[in-house]
């Protein structure tokens, strides 16, 4: 895909005066914010659960090489075969020679971010393969030639009348030609037009939310069933997944499902959660012939033994792009590649680079609600803060800025002489003030005072008061 | 270097080590063997009767139906009360499993069963559960020769029978029967949890039934605890 996150201040700006993006997110803050606090309200062990959860991450991190070999044993003994993949043109290629193999001329895919990070519908497509994506969001911007605003509900930009129009346009040709508006009955002609697509494909390909160390087990986690009709309708079933997602058994595996769904949607569980296990046994009258592992590191490796390796725990709920007041706002493209929200403001530096990605970290007021809803507690905010001082030691931040920084820091560091220039700046501007108590200007400051009003301060700093007030109470 | 040798060979560098000694494989191994469990949510520290009540009010509360019915006798008659309610095909796919065998099917003329893997045909789907989990209203199914898993997606309406033995607390006694039944490390090709019918809420996040799997999803409970 066309990373296009070094224009995340024009995007912003558009996404602030596009009535349906506007309109979109806002239901965002409404939907899955109070879904989520009403199940962990209803779990009393929920935050507890987080810490568990967090603690699991961190040792399976440590441990990664340990239960990634015990995981690729179990596949082989039960007869899948395992694929490691160090880049996305590997993972592209090594995905594109199993379809080859199967002579594949359409294949039907579940929702997968990593196949996303990979851009494999667009490989799939150059090498004469069909991809059809199942889950309805995805096939809707698939329909429309986009890629996903928001990882777990990917269509959430498209208004049903947006839908309306690409079904109307891209089913004429199954004979279904009438424009339908109801959302139900969008539903319904998708479920018809997939059904087939399922049946006829030669290939399913799938994600995975986790891979069972113990069992050699892939798990998919979704709510339409789309997943479970593509990996078990054709021959050969493909589960893509980065590496990160392993865990050692059953019961690790349940105390994240414990977190999953009620932190992204807040249900206790998602409708469908499926354990895969090696091909069709034997006697077995369904099910695919083949099973394939394909494991993608691309960059997963490198974030290990940093001050980032936390953003590996993440289990790409979506809790903090849902509880973001900057993603509501300027909605999920604007970030200019796969992860949006505050997930990709920390993770997307490290994998299109801090350069093409330098605005993302600074798309956030740190008003921390991201890490107070992560389910396994990563830090966001500090790792934004982490990739601000690489920017600038590096560099990377423009020369306005730097200097900026550079004269702020040059009186922080100089504690009497920043208590008289803030001494000095809190009168002069209560004076500028005057009575009215707010200033409708600042100089240099434009850009922020063109939309509000500055408040002047009360003339003494904080400082001065706090001194004053520590005296009296003597 | 083949990916596999460069990626183990990053890990183990970024981590700062190189592979695990003995001792420490070692106690993974027997932290994977041992798998022992996280916390447990305690809310279905109750009582039998009260785990079934809260099971039934999980499943309600993801749209699924429920209905008891007094022996296995009964079940026949059960689905083809639920089938006419609703005005369905009276035409049903059954799991070719033995737990179904005895079923007495002679009471229920109108109702034409076949046995075997979902069709894309198929309308109706009975099958059986393998466990139920109270904790959340959730049921586990494991695929098998007699329990082929497309039953559970392909047709739009799913029928389960459960016995009322089969229903347990949490996830975790569902990984205990699952040890029992096909050995410790082993997993049936696929195990399916099964919390409601299939929604989604990709149009303007509005909630919509049946986006690809069963539009609805009915659960008999078999009373075999009396």
């Amino acid at each position: 895909m066309q990373v296009t996150s070094r224009h995340f201040k024009k995007g912003a700006h558009e996404a602030l005066h596009d009535e349906n993006i506007q309109s979109a997110f806002s239901r965002v803050k409404s939907g899955f914010p109070l879904a989520r606090a009403r199940a962990a309200g209803e779990l009393p062990e929920f935050e507890g659960l987080r810490d568990e959860a967090r603690d699991l991450k961190n040792h399976i991190l440590q441990n990664l090489d340990y239960y990634l070999e015990y995981f690729e044993d179990q596949v082989l003994l039960q007869g899948g075969r395992v694929h490691w993949c160090s880049s996305y043109t590997e993972a592209r290629d090594v995905v594109l020679a199993i379809c080859k193999e199967a002579n594949a001329k359409t294949v039907t895919k579940g929702k997968s971010m990593i196949t996303e990070e990979m851009a494999l519908n667009d490989h799939l497509e150059k090498n004469g393969i069909e991809p059809i994506e199942t889950d309805l969001g995805e096939y809707i911007i698939q329909l429309a030639h986009e890629y996903p605003s928001h990882i777990i509900a990917p269509a959430l930009h498209k208004t049903k009348e947006q839908v309306t129009e690409l079904f109307h346009e891209n089913h004429g040709k199954y004979g279904l030609t009438e424009r339908i508006t109801d959302p139900q009955a969008l539903v319904n002609e998708a479920r018809q037009v997939l059904r087939d697509k399922y049946v006829a494909a030669d290939v399913g390909i799938t994600g995975a939310n986790f891979l069972i160390a113990e069992t050699g087990s892939t798990v998919i986690v979704t709510n339409e069933g789309n997943g479970d009709l593509t990996q078990s309708l054709p021959k050969t079933h493909i589960a893509v997944s980065s590496i990160e997602k392993v865990v050692p058994t059953l019961e690790d595996a349940s105390l994240f499902l414990r977190l999953l769904a009620r932190s992204a949607t807040g249900q206790e569980m998602s409708v469908y959660t499926t354990f895969s296990t090696g091909p069709r046994r034997m006697e077995d009258i369904d099910g695919p012939a083949n099973f394939h592992v394909v494991l993608v590191d691309s960059g997963r490796s490198d974030l290990l033994g940093t001050d980032k390796q936390d953003l590996l725990r993440c289990l790409k709920c979506g809790a903090c792009m849902n509880h973001c007041p900057v993603y509501q706002a300027v909605g999920g493209h604007t970030y200019g590649w796969v992860y949006p929200g505050p997930i990709g403001a920390a993770l997307n530096p490290h994998m299109i680079g801090l350069e093409e990605a330098r605005d993302l970290p600074n798309a956030s007021t740190f008003c921390g609600r991201c890490e107070e809803v992560c389910p396994v507690r990563i830090p966001l905010p500090k790792i934004m803060r982490h990739w601000r001082e690489q920017a600038f030691e590096t560099q990377v931040t423009p020369k306005p800025e730097r200097w900026g920084i550079g004269i702020w820091a040059f009186f922080a560091k100089r504690p009497t002489l920043y208590r008289l220039m803030t001494r000095i700046s809190a009168r002069s501007l209560k004076g500028m003030a005057g009575k009215k108590g707010v200033i409708r200007k600042l100089p240099l400051l434009t850009g922020w005072s063109s939309v509000r009003d500055f408040p002047a301060p009360e003339g003494r700093t904080f400082m001065e008061q706090w001194k004053k007030q520590s005296q009296e109470g003597k | 270097m083949p990916s596999r040798d460069k990626i183990f060979a990053r890990i183990r560098h970024n981590l700062g080590r190189g592979p695990l000694d003995e001792a420490a494989a070692g106690a993974l191994k027997a932290r994977i063997e041992g798998h022992a469990p996280h916390t447990i949510p305690t809310r279905t520290d109750i009582s039998r009767d009260k785990q079934i009540d809260l099971f039934q009010e999980k499943a309600e509360a993801l749209a699924a139906t429920v209905a008891r019915v007094p022996s296995l006798a009964e079940v026949p008659e059960a689905v083809r009360d639920y089938l006419a309610a609703h005005n369905l095909p009276t035409r049903i796919k059954m799991s070719p499993d033995t737990a179904l065998d005895g079923l007495p099917f002679d009471k229920t003329p109108m109702l034409e069963v076949s046995r075997g893997a979902a069709s894309p045909e198929d309308e109706v789907s009975l099958t059986p559960a393998f466990t139920g989990i109270a904790e959340t209203g959730t049921l586990c199914m494991a695929s098998g020769p007699e329990t082929p898993s497309t039953l559970n997606f392909l047709p739009e309406n799913h029928v389960v029978v459960i016995r009322k033995s089969q229903i347990t607390g949490t996830l975790e006694d569902s990984w205990a029967q699952l040890r029992a039944k096909f050995g410790a490390g082993n997993l049936p090709r696929t195990v399916n949890f099964i919390s409601g019918p299939s929604r989604t809420g990709d149009i303007e996040q509005t909630l919509i039934m049946g986006a690809h799997g069963p539009r609805r999803l009915h659960i008999l409970i078999v009373d075999d605890e009396k």
